[in-house]
């Protein structure tokens, strides 16, 4: 296991047991052990750098100094650099024997024959805009699908390996159903396809999927995560912020497959487009997003510096999959951004209208600006207050009245009384441009400096020039550098995540960051190729969603033999598909629609299903209670739960679902006991069991084992084998005997969650066959896509 | 039936066992991707050991109780006995002290120095000064170590604790007790590794988020798992109504069987790993209740305490938290909420401390009488101090939120007792010798559990972060 040494090696590095390439290449092989081992003192940080070398830059690298070169190219001996690295001398050797950084013997051999060769460098792979290459040989044609087969296989055929067979079609359609809604197939779906010879019916079954409007749903979990999408402001009270119609625009958009360069404007320069309608201003809450603070004590100016630098990060992870923020305090310590062009990337924001502690209102109301959605009734009373408001203000405005402070005091008590009421309402954060605020460098990000320079909107100049429309560059302007056919970035990043959701990991797999520390991209040229598809086509979602997975490389199976498992563990060669378990959401969508308890409406305010008891105890400013839905609202899909930050619904945080405080772009996957617990013993679960075991008796026909096949197909799309179904008659049997001699047990179970057993089924039975069902829905099988 | 599905169990167990030990190549990668099955190969229900094998230097100590008086304790009415303050009382506060430094509440008040709301007095042998709040401290003032040259960096509630957890103000970070469990794992096989408790009393609490106990980037196994006085003691850990333990378990098990069966048809190494979470999640199911359950606990412990049972005190906590260090929990944090006295500190101080002291004292003294204070570190304190200056446009006096000076207090573990470190200037405003930083904190605690705390990473987003960020030194001079 020595390969557990050290934090960092968690992420695996087969490649330190492979032989030396045959042409050592600057971006694949050096730069990473550069960045990693020596960026860090002699890297773009001008403050951090040691005697004055850096050996991210070529000349800088081949410059004399002190008589010496760092690197002379062809001339091992000449290099101070190799000298140095194979110095046996601990005041001599780099890294520095402290630094808890060291090369590698393979490292070395790969520093040294890049020298030897002459050290030539590349610009950052990620840095450069993105061309189709020549579309590559393959030995065997026939495999291939659509140009994505066509790189893999090209990978495949250069490793020596050969794809594997397609999937089975049951498998197929469960696997097309979670990746694009998010759903299980229901037993007649698979049916169907699985009778279906007729040659495109693959295609028509992705078709029929992507036209679902829970395609939508599916796809906004992801961006939700990117974009911090939550109900709650995070900080402190975690107080209500209202955002449901913001939710709702993502999962329309992905629907109605807007293109991408315009749901990036909506959502970062709605409220800046001529006219914006409701839907733009309803996007723009993307700027409203961040966490914000209600704190007493707080200060207006160090909460606008943080919801500056959250933004930063957010846009900057979010499109660019970059590390922006590590140059809040110093400029990037492995990549050109500067700390300059961190607070100009903010200063894009610097127009959003906002206070940085909002606490005029008391704790309880929200946070302005926002538009509200009421139905008639509370468009009236709304109507109501602020005729009464006008009028009131209007008496002060005029002195007109005998006691100003009396109307006054009325004045703030319909003031609170309104924001009460508005706290009812649907309503939505949105952005709303004012005046800029004058931005400056925080040096060291220390609001409380001001000796740094003033800085105006730009982006990193490293990354290419952006056309502005007036003087000062808007988020506007921004929207469209973010999505010029020349920003190297962003198109590569969204595809990336798209290759993550249906391969299971990215082609870059590091989502969130395309910079030196980052990895280089097992399959560049496909990543290229679908970046360039991507921005070509209208920046079109659902083309290519359905470009991916209407390939053979994603049909494959994801069952794999001993070697392949062992010669390419993590899948990237793509030799097979990959299995994951479900996110958090789906863990729960699963199994509300296998139990038939699902309410699949769309859209609205965030519901509040079942929680224990007491969990929000610990917030305050105001105390809260949890309003636990009735009826249908406790089985909606888990995208539209209610998102506290602070207090996230444990179901969902079993199942790693991030509190959505900070932009997140890949989700943890664990393995734990109390997502044991969660499917055991939360109330859901055993609701949704005991509803699949009345679905059982009355639908799985006669005989205990047919009713087993039945439950099997519905929940895992399969007929069991006879030792499963042995496992489970014999389950069944043992408690059905237990719950008829204890009925009170039985009577207690199925009383669990809202929805009433149906009169007439007989406790013991229903309670055993819930057993049964339970088990169905705590499966390993149940909860992973394959 | 549940003799067959218990030898189909074994099977499977014996099964996937063989195969675990097949192929280290496979093994060890899928182990990065989750540790927990690093530690399947002995033995499948074995909990995770931790990344840090072997320590980077000898543990002093195995487990840490941190007793977080959240809120912020005043230092002026606890440890840090200030006479100038006193003799200042009333006078403003020199400017030289204040000027261009952050206030929270005080911002554009007049500000004028107010004088300790407690007599001190010296105790121990070791002449300790500590307020006539704290009398059951006071009495074991040789066994504590007290460092009244803390600072932080956050001067409101939600980032001081943020940062205090886990250094830094931003969210989504790991807090120190996932960190602990990432480095050193757990040694315990049915109780979860990090638990975190919370009571209150005093003054209208601040909030607490999860986000103290998360595991932020790290896998969330690595999660603080919270306790609670109602309801459930851990979220989901009764069985469902018309549930006993048997049908449970047989439910448990026909779960495994089935999974096993599934494991030899598609060779998934997590579903390795999800049989022995359904294991200790079984468990869980008993242990909890029996930790919780304290009816072997003798009147006269109980006394020692001050409680007497489940009543959610911070008292009945501190029992717990001594029950579950006898079970190996590495990770035991106690929120007590109801420090921030901002007004009427005098009445507030009183009940805060009134419920915090005695069971303080008798936590410290019961580890010792079991032979377990030399190898439990024991923390008080809070996310930071209160201002020498006072606040008064609240009601009676109080003082505001102060990051620039504050005590915290240690035992056990591995640290000098009986010792004081560090001092603030005259009037308690500023840390001036040997400050203590959050981080020099962190790294302190984490070199007493056997950790370099500049080894211990996890890389996220290209760099690899650290519980310390980019600082830390370790306090050498309260090492024992």
């Amino acid at each position: 296991m020595l390969v557990l040494v050290g934090g960092a090696l968690l992420s695996p590095r087969a490649a330190s047991q492979e032989p030396l390439p045959e042409r050592i290449e600057f971006n694949r092989h050096v730069r990473p052990i550069l960045s990693n081992n020596c960026f860090l003192c002699h890297g773009p940080d001008k403050n951090a750098r040691e005697s004055g070398l850096r050996l991210d830059i070529r000349e800088e690298a081949l410059a004399e100094r002190d008589g010496m070169h760092a690197i002379v190219p062809g001339d091992l001996a000449a290099s101070e650099v190799v000298r140095r690295i194979l110095s046996a001398d601990p005041d001599e050797k780099m890294p520095p024997v402290d630094s808890e950084r060291h090369l590698s013997e393979r490292e070395i051999a790969v520093l040294t024959r890049w020298i030897e060769e002459g050290a030539a460098y590349e610009p950052h792979w990620a840095y450069v805009r993105p061309e189709l290459a020549d579309a590559p040989a393959v030995a065997t044609p026939g495999w291939v699908r659509n140009p994505v087969d066509r790189y893999v296989l090209h990978d495949l055929e250069a490793a020596g390996l050969g794809p594997s067979p397609e999937a089975d079609r049951v498998t197929l359609i469960r696997r097309l159903s979670f990746d694009l809604i998010g759903l299980p197939p229901t037993s007649a779906e698979v049916e169907a396809f699985v009778g279906d010879a007729s040659p495109d019916a693959y295609e028509r079954l992705v078709e029929r999927l992507l036209a679902s409007p829970h395609y939508g749903e599916r796809m906004a979990i992801y961006w939700l995560d990117l974009v911090r999408y939550a109900d709650t402001v995070g900080y402190h009270g975690d107080q209500v912020r209202g955002m449901a119609p913001y939710r709702d625009y993502v999962i329309q958009a992905f629907n109605e497959n807007m293109p991408f360069d315009q749901f990036t404007r909506e959502q970062l320069a709605g409220d800046l487009l001529e006219k914006p309608t409701v839907t733009q201003q309803v996007a723009s809450g993307f700027n409203r997003l961040n966490m914000v603070t209600r704190e007493g004590g707080a200060q207006a100016e160090d909460y606008l510096a943080r919801y500056a630098a959250d933004r930063v990060r957010t846009t900057a992870t979010a499109w660019l999959g970059s590390s922006m923020g590590c140059a809040q305090c110093h400029d990037h310590k492995f990549d050109p951004f500067t700390i300059k062009d961190f607070y100009s990337f903010g200063a894009f924001f610097a127009d959003i209208e906002e206070e940085g502690v909002q606490n005029n209102l008391g704790n309880e109301g929200l946070f302005p600006p926002f538009l509200t959605f009421p139905d008639d009734a509370q468009r009236e009373s709304l109507r109501a207050y602020e005729e009464k408001l006008a009028r009131l203000e209007g008496l002060i405005a005029l002195h007109d009245v005998p006691s100003l402070d009396a109307v006054e005091q009325e004045c703030r008590a319909l003031k609170r009384e309104k924001s009460q009421f508005e706290l009812g309402l649907l309503t939505s954060a949105i952005t709303v441009p004012a005046e800029p605020r004058m931005m400056r460098v925080l040096p060291r990000g220390n609001w409380m400096d001001d000796t740094g320079e003033v800085v105006t909107p730009a982006v990193p100049a490293f990354l290419g020039g952006m056309w502005q429309r007036g003087e000062r560059p808007t988020r506007l302007d921004l929207a469209a550098w973010l999505t010029d056919r020349d920003n190297p970035l962003t198109a590569r990043v969204f595809v990336n995540r798209l290759w993550k959701q249906y391969f299971g990991v990215g082609i870059a797999r590091v989502l969130d960051d395309f910079g030196s520390q980052g990895e280089w991209p097992k399959h560049p040229e496909l990543l290229d190729c679908l970046a360039v598809e991507f921005m070509e086509r209208g920046w079109d979602v659902k083309h290519m969603v359905r470009l991916l997975v209407t390939s053979a490389a994603y049909r494959q199976t994801s069952v794999v033999d001993g070697t392949l498992k062992e010669r390419d563990p993590e899948n990237r060669m793509i030799a097979r598909q990959s299995r994951f378990r479900l996110p958090a959401e789906l863990v729960r969508d699963n199994a509300l629609r296998v139990s038939g308890l699902i309410d699949l409406s769309l859209g609205g305010r965030s519901v509040f299903p079942y929680q224990p008891a007491g969990y929000y105890s610990l917030l305050n400013f105001p105390t809260r209670d949890y309003p636990e839905e009735h009826g249908r609202n406790l089985y909606r899909r888990g995208v539209y739960m209610h998102w506290q930050r602070t207090f996230l619904h444990p179901g969902l945080v079993a199942f790693d679902a991030p509190s959505r405080e900070e932009c997140t772009a890949e989700r943890v996957v664990s393995n734990s006991p109390q997502q044991a617990l969660t499917l055991l013993n939360d109330p859901i679960y055993v609701e949704a069991a005991r509803c699949f075991a009345e679905r059982i008796l009355a639908e799985g026909g006669e005989s205990a084992d047919a009713k087993i096949a039945w439950a099997y197909r519905e929940a895992l799309s399969r007929q069991p084998e006879a030792r499963e179904v042995e496992v489970m008659r014999g389950l069944y049997e043992e408690h059905y005997r237990q719950y008829l001699e204890d009925g009170a047990a039985a009577e207690a179970f199925i009383r669990i969650g809202e929805k009433p057993a149906p009169e007439g089924m007989a406790p013991a039975q229903l309670a055993a066959w819930s057993s049964v069902s339970r088990t169905l829905l705590n499966l390993h099988e149940t909860i992973y896509r394959y | 039936m549940d003799s067959v599905n218990a030898h189909l169990l074994r099977e499977t167990r014996r099964q996937f066992l063989g195969r675990a030990t097949r192929g280290i190549g496979s093994m060890a990668l899928a182990s990065l991707l989750n540790p927990g099955l690093l530690s399947a190969a002995p033995a499948e229900s074995d909990p995770w050991r931790g990344l840090i094998q072997p320590l980077h230097t000898r543990a002093k100590a195995k487990r840490i109780i941190y007793l977080y008086m959240a809120g912020g304790p005043s230092h002026l009415e606890t440890f840090d006995f200030k006479p100038e303050l006193i003799r200042l009382d009333g006078q403003p506060m020199p400017e030289s002290f204040t000027k261009g430094e952050q206030v929270a509440q005080l911002q554009g008040q007049e500000l004028r120095c107010m004088g300790a709301q407690f007599p001190f007095a010296r105790h121990g042998q070791c002449g300790h000064e500590m307020t006539s709040l704290f009398p059951h401290m006071a009495a074991i003032a040789d066994e504590l170590c007290i460092i009244k040259s803390m600072q932080t960096e956050q001067i409101n509630h939600d980032p001081a604790h943020t940062f205090m957890n886990s250094g830094t103000a931003i969210s989504g970070r790991p807090s120190m007790g996932s960190w602990m469990l990432y480095g050193l794992g757990s040694e315990c096989e049915n109780l979860p590794g990090f638990v975190v408790m919370t009571s209150w009393a005093g003054r209208s609490p601040q909030p607490v988020s999860t986000r103290q106990w998360h595991s932020g980037f790290l896998p969330s196994k690595f999660q603080g798992v919270q306790f609670h006085s109602k309801g459930d003691p851990v979220h989901y850990i009764g069985s469902p109504a018309g549930v006993n333990d048997a049908r449970q378990r047989d439910i448990v098990d026909a779960v495994q069987t089935l999974n096993g069966y599934h494991d030899e048809a598609v060779d998934e190494a997590e579903i390795a790993t999800r049989i022995s979470q359904y294991e200790m999640a079984f468990r869980m199911q008993t242990s909890v209740p029996d930790l919780v359950e304290i009816r072997d606990e003798p009147q006269h412990i109980l006394d020692m305490y001050g409680t007497q049972g489940a009543d959610g005190t911070f008292a009945f906590n501190c029992l717990l938290a001594r029950r579950m260090a006898e079970r190996g929990v590495r990770f035991i944090q106690l929120y007590h909420r109801g420090w921030d006295h901002h007004n009427d500190l005098k009445n507030f101080m009183e009940i805060s401390s009134g419920c915090v002291d005695q069971a303080t004292a008798a936590l410290v003294k019961d580890l010792k009488q079991r032979g377990m204070l030399e190898d439990t570190l024991i923390i008080w304190g809070g996310e930071f101090g209160r201002t020498p200056m006072v606040q008064a446009d609240k009601g009676g006096p109080g003082r505001d939120h102060h990051i620039k000076g504050f005590s915290m207090c240690m035992a056990g573990g591995g640290i000098k007792p009986g010792f004081s470190y560090g001092e603030t200037d005259e009037l308690g405003y500023n840390a001036v010798k040997d400050v203590v930083s959050v981080h020099d904190f962190h790294a302190t605690i984490l070199h007493q559990m056997g950790i370099d705390h500049k080894k211990l990473t996890y890389r996220y987003q290209g760099r690899d972060f650290r519980l310390t960020d980019v600082a830390g030194n370790v306090v050498k001079g309260i090492l024992a």
